[in-house]
């Protein structure tokens, strides 16, 4: 490339929001027809960067440059009609419509008197469906669709404007395996027509499949630009993060108890099939795998909140049924749910009664909520994990990420439960609080709790687990030790790859 | 997949599958006891009951494209008796005296014009304030039905024009001219939603605000349009109405969002917005209008008809869920 | 920025507005007319607003768990109804009893329907609210319904008696009120409530049988209106049958004035009080000034929606809508 005119080109982007620095001199350029992934860990400023982007927050200071001219982005309408277009992460599709209205939406070709012209917007949808190679056309309801074919409308979207740039955002988090080779095609095509692509993906292997160059934020800052060519996974990460990926596995052992949950073939439909597992007193067992792996099923089943549809469920050796999660509490299992703010918090609600609400009707002084005995609670888990609140009163809605999780976490220790399940406890939490959960995960196993870590970062599954068991498509393959444990045989395991013989 | 098309099948057509039954029902159980010996599926009685539909009827369409809009407009039955004291009083208002009965369209419009404006109102307040339709029609139901009593008190506004009764009575092609205005409401509001950039934009909004607000919809705009279309269509099923009887109370059009409510429940209508038809919610409505006549063929009184109509509600709710329920595997919160 | 920021400005008056605002009224209708702070008067308003009043407080609580109930006035005209018959029928000793188990037994109906089946209880409310309208007319055969011995009865000392120079139905409406606001604040019933209404799934996750709590919601309504039919019966000792029809829409004004939201979670029983007393007053006070009652009807509406706007406008730091 001899220095051809980039197509989109950031120059010292600045964004603060009160108290953060959410973006420190950000500068990128995308070249016409490269794929040029953008990495960075949650956090680190991509998801702030693209709305930058996309108009809905204005920056600071620092340009937006599309094809050597200076612009303001006014709104992702004004972006796509300067020849920016994203294709988001999450689905924004209007489900009763059909294809050819959504992918269209807002720009309905018309007729006279504000009629859509039918006729018109069949004939584009269906050219650009074509290009997709898609099973469905222009007048299927979107709702009909598979989640992956919806993500294909998503990506329909982009191409039915002469696009200058188009950013994907997690394309592939929903897709399966032909399908992405699709979507690889389009992004082929796309490149071979001179459009820039922005290529934003956690996943290693695509970016090395597919890009071209490299870009990595930090904590808001710009770490610097690579050619991906030149450069490895080991390279990235480090980047990414500031040091090198701490992948060393759980040491230390402690003591191990009875065994207090057993789980025998348990099924619950199309969720996941015949898993069996046991979790013993002081022993923390690390559940991983991808996505819709069925892990978090497993737990909410666990849990009482779905009814199996076979096997049986031991707690200290005796078969229990579980039908609610009033049910499990009593039987002394208490689940750290995976979305914190949808399932573990009342945002609206005080910090101490978030944390005292599955034992509220306990603490009573007469008909009356004890005041004191709830403050207590509050105190000695604020003190114990180190929760940073002005106090009892505040609303859980103005705490960080961090501190909502501690006061979930302090909300089931205070229950003092035999087997406690955390889904993803760390999830777009800094790093700080992220070793602190860790380690209070291991404190706890070594205070005779049977704990059950699901994760989808490996570090964290090998950092915390005495045992992991790894799950593909609802079925577990594998269950190692943590000496037994690698990164290679683990990723093998998750794939789907000769898994069953080992185990 | 076989089952969720069978469901929507059950769901799409369930309205007029319901039609069909009254029908039958209301005939057999006529025959051994109804009070008149006339039978149920009589031609005329029939006629009538479109006729009978109409108020309602005219309403429920402005109120489906609200509703799919993803709003509400609980102050229909204000706007209506509103638009009512309007066309009949203006008639009598001096400035029009030599119009002769050229006061007809002058009362018709400035009656249409109110419904317009006060829906406008509506719109607006929901628009620029951001507070929900529910809250902001609720206030606008007792704000308007006070304005409808701050107009004449409690007294009743009286006008007869027989030129307008003879127009409201008049039957062309064996329909009365309160069936064609129900029709022609239909088949326009039908076209305005399935065939036009609004209509369908009013869809999207319903369906996913978000997305439809990053694809550079303007929300704003298009729900005061909708609260604009109901208010005008408010004033019409008034002008239909009042044409013939000639007289208003300031407490008619009490209860009428209810009605209507229901009429577009049972026609399907979903009440987060996004879907909707506005053939179905014609079934709705004579559906409703044909349980009314039914049951009063068969000699209950209006008391019952209450009864079994907030039961259908009910049971069409609870139908609908059971149609909608995931399978067994659903996570149960 | 020195002093008060607007914003401050505005989170004051999004917490405090409805005080300020009954301040003021009281403020302006007393200039307007000075009887209007006559303690008779001020008495007349409460007694007036007791039925109403007690109505809110059960529609607060079904409000605060994130639902609505539409059907409480036509629930009302029931009770009413039935109990007038029952009084002549089986005397007012039993017939008062009979009526709350029957009004109650509708509320577990609904609340059966709402809580247990999941249905959406704008719709459940409002079929109720046509259904039992027609169970009342089923009941008295469409006419209105008198207590045959108006003068010979103690029923009449719910609705019209005096305690130490209290009215009953003031003494009723604050006692219910006192019981109750201690139950939604102080009780572990009371913060499920805030719990279920505020994130309905986070309560479930942390054991909250939410189907019970919003069933008992319910039943409180219901027991609130089976209440105010008592007091109504006993004030008027002969009713229509349509007494209570649109007062569904008065109390779930009050409690919208009160500041409870309708998505649930917030809200209080003293500031649903306060919100019925502000009605009340507005009514007073027009019709002190010289206004005819319906008056009302429009300055409610516009305190309404002012009310709303000022308190989501402090809550989103902008007072006009982001909507484009």
């Amino acid at each position: 490339m001899s220095d051809p005119t980039p197509v989109l080109r950031l120059e010292g982007i600045v964004k603060t929001f009160p108290g953060v620095r959410a973006l420190d001199g950000v500068s990128l350029t995308i070249l016409p027809g490269e794929v040029h992934a953008l990495m960075g860990e949650n956090g680190a400023g991509k998801s702030t960067l693209m709305k930058v982007l996309g108009g809905i927050h204005q920056p600071d200071e620092g340009q937006i440059i599309v094809s050597e001219e200076p612009v303001v982005m006014s709104g992702p309408l004004d972006a796509k009609a300067k020849g920016i277009v994203f294709i988001h992460q999450e689905l924004s599709l209007a489900d009763e419509l059909s294809v050819a209205e959504n992918i269209y939406l807002g720009e309905l070709p018309r007729k006279r008197f504000g009629l859509v012209d039918w006729a018109e917007l069949e004939a584009k949808t269906n050219a650009i469906l074509e290009k997709l190679k898609v099973g469905f056309n222009a007048k299927t309801r979107v709702g009909d669709l598979s989640i992956a074919n919806q993500q294909m409308v998503e990506i329909a979207r982009a191409l039915t404007v002469d696009a200058k740039a188009v950013i994907f955002d997690e394309p592939t988090a929903s897709l399966t395996d032909a399908e992405k080779i699709v979507l690889f095609e389009v992004i082929a095509d796309l490149q071979a027509q001179g459009v820039g692509i922005a290529y934003i993906s956690h996943r290693m292997e695509e970016i090395f499949k597919i890009t071209d160059r490299i870009s990595v934020l930090r904590d808001g800052q710009y770490q610097g630009t690579v050619n991906t060519a030149d450069t490895n996974e080991e390279g990235v990460t480090q980047m990414m993060i500031g040091r090198k990926l701490d992948l060393s596995r759980n040491e230390s052992h402690h003591e191990l108890g009875n065994v207090a949950l057993e789980v025998r073939d348990l099924s619950c439909g199309k969720l996941f099939q015949n898993v069996s597992f046991e979790v013993r007193r002081g022993e923390v067992v690390g559940f991983y795998g991808l996505v819709g792996a069925g892990r978090t099923e497993i737990a909410e089943t666990l849990f009482g909140l779905r009814n199996p549809t076979g096997g049986t469920i031991l707690l200290d050796g005796e078969v229990v049924s579980i039908n609610s999660p009033y049910d499990a509490i009593e039987k002394g299992i208490s689940l750290v749910p995976e979305d914190r703010k949808g399932q573990g918090l009342v945002l609206g609600m005080n910090c101490r009664d978030n944390m005292t609400l599955p034992q509220v009707d306990d603490l009573k002084a007469g008909p009356f909520v004890a005041d004191g005995a709830e403050i207590a609670i509050f105190d000695l888990y604020r003190d114990k994990l180190d929760i940073r609140t002005p106090g009892w009163k505040q609303q859980v809605g103005n705490l960080s990420g961090g501190n909502q999780q501690k006061i979930v976490i302090g909300k089931w220790l205070s229950m003092h439960p035999n087997v406690l399940i955390v889904d993803e406890p760390t999830r777009g939490i800094d790093v700080g609080s992220k070793a602190e959960i860790h380690n209070l995960l291991r404190e706890l196993a070594a205070q005779g709790y049977a704990v059950i870590v699901i994760s989808s970062e490996m570090p964290e599954v090998l950092h915390v687990s005495d045992r992991i068991v790894a799950m593909y498509s609802g079925r577990i393959t594998r269950t190692f030790t943590s000496e037994e444990v690698t990164e290679d045989n683990l990723i093998q395991a998750i794939s789907g790859i000769g898994g069953d013989k080992v185990a | 997949m076989q089952a969720g098309q069978l469901s929507k099948y059950l769901k799409g057509g369930a309205i007029w599958g319901f039609i069909v039954f009254e029908l039958i029902f209301f005939s057999v159980a006529g025959e051994f006891l109804s009070v008149s010996d006339k039978a149920f599926m009589d031609a005329d009685n029939m006629l009538l009951l479109f006729k009978q539909s109409a108020p309602i009827g005219i309403i429920a369409m402005g109120m489906t494209i609200v509703m799919i809009n993803g709003n509400i407009d609980l102050s229909v039955g204000a706007i209506y008796a509103i638009a009512a004291i309007v066309l009949l009083d203006s008639m009598t208002w001096p400035a029009f005296e030599g119009l002769g009965d050229m006061v007809i369209p002058v009362a018709w419009a400035l009656a249409l014009l109110s419904g317009v404006v006060l829906g406008a109102i509506n719109g607006l307040i929901v628009w620029k304030t951001g507070v929900d339709a529910f809250i902001v029609t609720l206030g606008a139901m007792l704000g308007y039905r006070g304005l409808v009593f701050m107009y004449n008190g409690e007294q009743p506004t009286s006008h007869l024009n027989w030129t307008l009764v003879d127009f409201a009575e008049a039957q062309f092609l064996g329909l009365h001219t309160a069936t064609w205005f129900l029709l022609a409401v239909t088949l326009a509001i039908w076209f305005l939603m399935t065939r036009t950039v609004h209509g369908r934009n009013a869809y999207a909004i319903g369906n996913n605000r978000e997305a439809a607000v990053n694809a550079g919809i303007r929300v704003g705009p298009h729900m005061m349009i909708n609260f604009m279309i109901i208010g005008f269509l408010a004033a019409l099923s008034a002008i239909v109405f009042y044409s013939e009887s000639g007289s208003v109370n300031p407490n008619d059009g009490e209860l009428y969002e209810l009605w209507v409510i229901t009429a577009v429940v049972l026609g399907g209508t979903k009440l987060t917005g996004g879907a909707g038809s506005i053939i179905s919610t014609f079934g709705g409505v004579v559906a409703i209008q044909l349980l009314r006549k039914g049951l009063a063929h068969l000699g209950a009184d209006t008391s019952t008809v209450n009864l079994v109509i907030g039961l259908i509600l009910i049971a069409v709710l609870f139908l609908d869920r059971q149609l909608n329920v995931k399978g067994k595997e659903e996570l149960k919160v | 920025m020195a002093g008060l920021t607007k914003s401050q400005i505005g989170g004051f008056l999004a917490r405090q507005g409805i005080l300020v605002a009954f301040a003021l009224f009281i403020i302006g209708f007393t200039i307007a007319n000075p009887r209007f702070i006559d303690p008779d008067n001020i008495m007349g308003v409460v007694r007036s607003s007791a039925i109403l009043g007690v109505m809110a407080l059960g529609v607060t609580f079904v409000v605060i768990s994130g639902n609505l109930d539409l059907s409480v006035g036509s629930m009302m005209s029931f009770s009413t109804i039935v109990v007038l018959d029952l009084h002549d029928k089986i005397g007012p000793t039993l017939a008062i009893p009979t009526m709350f188990a029957m009004t109650l037994a509708l509320g577990a109906f609904i609340g059966f329907l709402v809580a247990f089946l999941k249905l959406n209880s704008l719709i459940v409310t409002l079929g109720m609210l046509s259904a039992i309208h027609g169970l009342t007319l089923t009941y008295s055969g469409g006419k209105n319904m008198d207590i045959a011995d108006k003068e010979g009865t103690w029923f009449s000392v719910f609705g019209q008696g005096d305690i130490a120079g209290i009215s009953v139905p003031i003494l009723i409406f604050l006692l219910l009120a006192l019981v109750l606001g201690v139950v939604l604040a102080k009780t572990p019933f009371g913060r499920k409530v805030y719990a279920v209404g505020g994130n309905g799934t986070a309560a479930t996750f942390s054991g909250v049988r939410r189907a019970r709590v919003v069933f008992m919601c319910y039943i409180i309504s219901a027991f609130c209106v089976a209440t105010a039919g008592l007091l109504q019966a006993s004030r008027s000792l002969g009713s229509q049958n349509t007494v209570g029809q649109g007062l569904e829409l008065e109390v779930l004004a009050a409690v919208i004035l009160g500041g409870a939201s309708l998505l649930g979670g917030s809200g209080t029983i003293f500031k649903t009080v306060i919100g019925v007393l502000i009605l009340g007053f507005i009514t007073n006070g027009l019709l002190l000034v010289g206004l005819q009652f319906y008056v009302q009807f429009v300055v409610t509406w516009v305190i309404i929606i002012l009310a709303v706007w000022l308190d989501i406008a402090a809550k989103r730091g902008k007072l006009w809508s982001p909507i484009a």
